[in-house]
């Protein structure tokens, strides 16, 4: 704590702050986690999109707390009550589309976020609980996309959430119990609408929070990594900073505001100009209400579950279908155990790595755009395909990491001044 | 410091302030639609559209109860003998030329309606928003030998008289509030609007 001023120096702002940090750590908080909190200095693109990951659920925390005040949870009532919403409520069209761009902005940002783990290892040790609480706050996105998504009730919500839910059903035993557990009735209906209404206004974002506070504080205690992948702790001043390091606040607040505007403006010409995005942000089966006897033609869920979905239908199996979805989830999780090479970033590492990371990147994408598809033969043995490329990734990276040829990594950042 | 690292504070300090004051209108602008969707909604106004009530079946001395935007408005069919105990009630009422009371300019006056015949008012006692009784009988015996006719509010008991008058000592502090209205034409009114398109 500052040692108390010298008699009749405190202007009244500093009197003020002083009786607050008595009685809560404002300024020591501001110092640890800001003004004092030395990140590197050769952050580059990669480095946008985590605060752009934190600025997009702020946007759909607001926007979604103005969608409540005027949609109606029930099978009866929701439909219209979006159309309500877009057509009566003054600027309601607005805040829709706000919340409805935002879903997907969130999907991109976070899987860029993501693949810049996956460039500079920045999940590797002594990171891994970082990338750990990552990967939750990916899992518990995935459901709140998917439990808003059924809201709108509209032809597609109520199609895609009858088959989602149904795929517990492959689970052997408990399976059928689960799925009617899961719906709270026989069928997608009412109550099932309104639980979903539940989980995903309050009890996925209250997790989703927790989550983000938690994976924040686990960072702040070990430091960032870099594009480098050199550990600037390692290299301290006279002054105890790293030498590599810049305070986070006011350099990278500033940087990061920067994102922030262009993020914006490329997120507004969205929503006045573009919103339905041709069909891939708001699909037209969903202009339609539900109707439990009339599948849509083409049905298919939204772009940013369409990889795990292809790789779903690759699989002749339901069970395996399913079991094998999930894994392709789930392997993230075990990164940093799987990576066996000394370097963390793809900077200082072997040809090998590099093969596998893009031809899991292109596989990913791959498989994003044939899960839009309709599941020919064709398009189902590409899948199959990118699904193979995809799980090499993660099963042989045991060995092409500790195989690949490693260069030298440097002491200090590489950082050209400008 | 070396020359190339000297700080411009006067550079600093303009991108800070220009900075700033274009992030405060940025936010103003965006904080505009969220507030402005409180506003009542497209359904909301039509639903609380002026309404026409016709006039022309109501008896001499009775009333009927509309409802506009919640409320309840009372319109009187006043018959001539009701219109006579008006003047005399003036230091028995709080606020005799409705000073106080909220009415649209034309119904400012001693029978404070358009047209003296017909009263309409907001049905909504003026000290809690309880719905007032109409009591039109003189000498009502509850009310007293004295009593001229008029509203009586069960709930703390305050009493107007058949212009929606409030009397003294009563919890009720104003005059029985007037709606905009207008006359259509002699048997419609139209309740919500005294101009304007029907």
């Amino acid at each position: 704590m500052n040692p108390p001023p010298a008699a009749g120096t405190r202007t009244r702002w500093g009197a003020l702050i002083d009786w607050i940090d008595a009685r809560f750590p404002m300024t020591q908080f501001m110092k640890d986690h800001a003004t004092e909190y030395y990140a590197p200095k050769n952050f580059n693109f990669w480095y946008y999109f985590g605060s752009l990951a934190l600025f997009v659920l702020v946007i759909q925390i607001i926007s979604g707390i103005f969608l409540t005040m005027n949609y109606k949870p029930s099978a009866q009532d929701a439909f219209a009550s979006v159309e309500y919403i877009m057509r009566d409520v003054e600027w309601g069209w607005l805040i829709r589309y706000i919340h409805s761009t935002g879903a997907s902005a969130f999907f991109i940002v976070v899987y860029l976020h993501m693949f810049r783990g996956l460039l500079y290892g920045s999940y590797k040790n002594p990171r891994e609980l970082i990338w750990l609480f990552g990967m939750l706050i990916y899992l518990c996105l995935m459901a709140e996309a998917f439990f808003g998504y059924l809201l709108p009730w509209g032809n597609m919500s109520y199609w895609g959430a009858q088959v989602i839910v149904s795929l517990f059903g492959a689970i052997p035993y408990v399976g059928e119990s689960l799925v009617e557990w899961i719906r709270g009735d026989y069928y997608i209906s009412d109550i099932t609408l309104n639980r979903f209404f539940a989980l995903h206004v309050i009890a996925l974002p209250l997790a989703l929070v927790f989550l983000v506070i938690a994976h924040i504080f686990a960072l702040h205690e070990v430091g960032s990594n870099n594009p480098d992948g050199v550990e600037i702790k390692k290299l301290k001043g006279s002054d105890g900073h790293p030498l590599d390091g810049i305070p986070f606040h006011p350099y990278y607040t500033v940087k990061d505001l920067v994102g922030v505007i262009i993020f914006l403006m490329v997120f507004c010409a969205v929503i006045f100009f573009s919103p339905e995005m041709g069909g891939y942000f708001l699909e037209h089966a969903n202009f339609d209400p539900a109707n439990p006897l009339q599948t849509p033609e083409h049905i298919a869920p939204v772009w940013y579950f369409t990889p795990f979905y292809a790789i779903l239908r690759a699989v002749p199996n339901k069970l395996l279908g399913v079991s094998l979805m999930g894994l392709a989830v789930v392997s993230f999780f075990f990164l940093p155990w799987l990576d066996r090479a000394k370097v963390k970033s793809i900077r200082y590492r072997g040809w090998l790595y590099k093969a596998f990371l893009c031809s899991f990147a292109v596989s990913f994408v791959a498989l994003g755009y044939l899960g839009l598809q309709p599941a020919t033969p064709g398009y189902t043995n590409a899948a199959r395909v990118f699904a193979i490329i995809y799980f090499m990734f993660f099963l042989l990276m045991p060995w092409y990491t500790r195989a690949d040829r490693v260069s030298q990594v440097p002491e200090r950042v590489t950082y050209h001044a400008h | 410091m070396t020359e190339a690292e000297k700080v411009d504070n006067s550079r600093r300090h303009f991108l800070l302030v220009a900075t700033t004051v274009t992030g405060i209108a940025g936010a103003a602008m965006t904080a505009v639609p969220f507030l402005a969707s409180w506003k009542p909604s497209a359904r909301a106004q039509a639903l609380g559209a002026p309404v026409e009530v016709d006039i022309s079946k109501i008896e001499p001395g009775a009333m009927i109860k509309v409802e506009w935007r919640g409320q309840a408005i009372f319109l009187v069919h006043r018959t001539p003998a009701m219109l006579a105990t008006l003047a005399t009630l003036n230091d028995r009422l709080r606020d005799p030329g409705s000073e106080q009371s909220e009415q649209p300019a034309y119904a400012k006056n001693e029978t404070r309606a358009v047209n003296p015949e017909f009263l309409v008012a907001v049905g909504v006692c003026t000290h809690l928003g309880c719905a007032p009784m109409n009591r039109f009988a003189p000498k009502d015996p509850e009310l007293g030998a004295d009593w001229p006719g008029g509203f009586y509010c069960p709930c703390h008991g305050s009493k107007f008289d058949l212009a929606g008058r409030v009397f003294k000592d009563v919890p009720a502090p104003l005059n029985l509030r007037i709606p905009p209205y207008r006359f259509i034409n002699d048997g419609r009114v139209l309740i919500g609007a005294d101009t304007g398109a029907v």
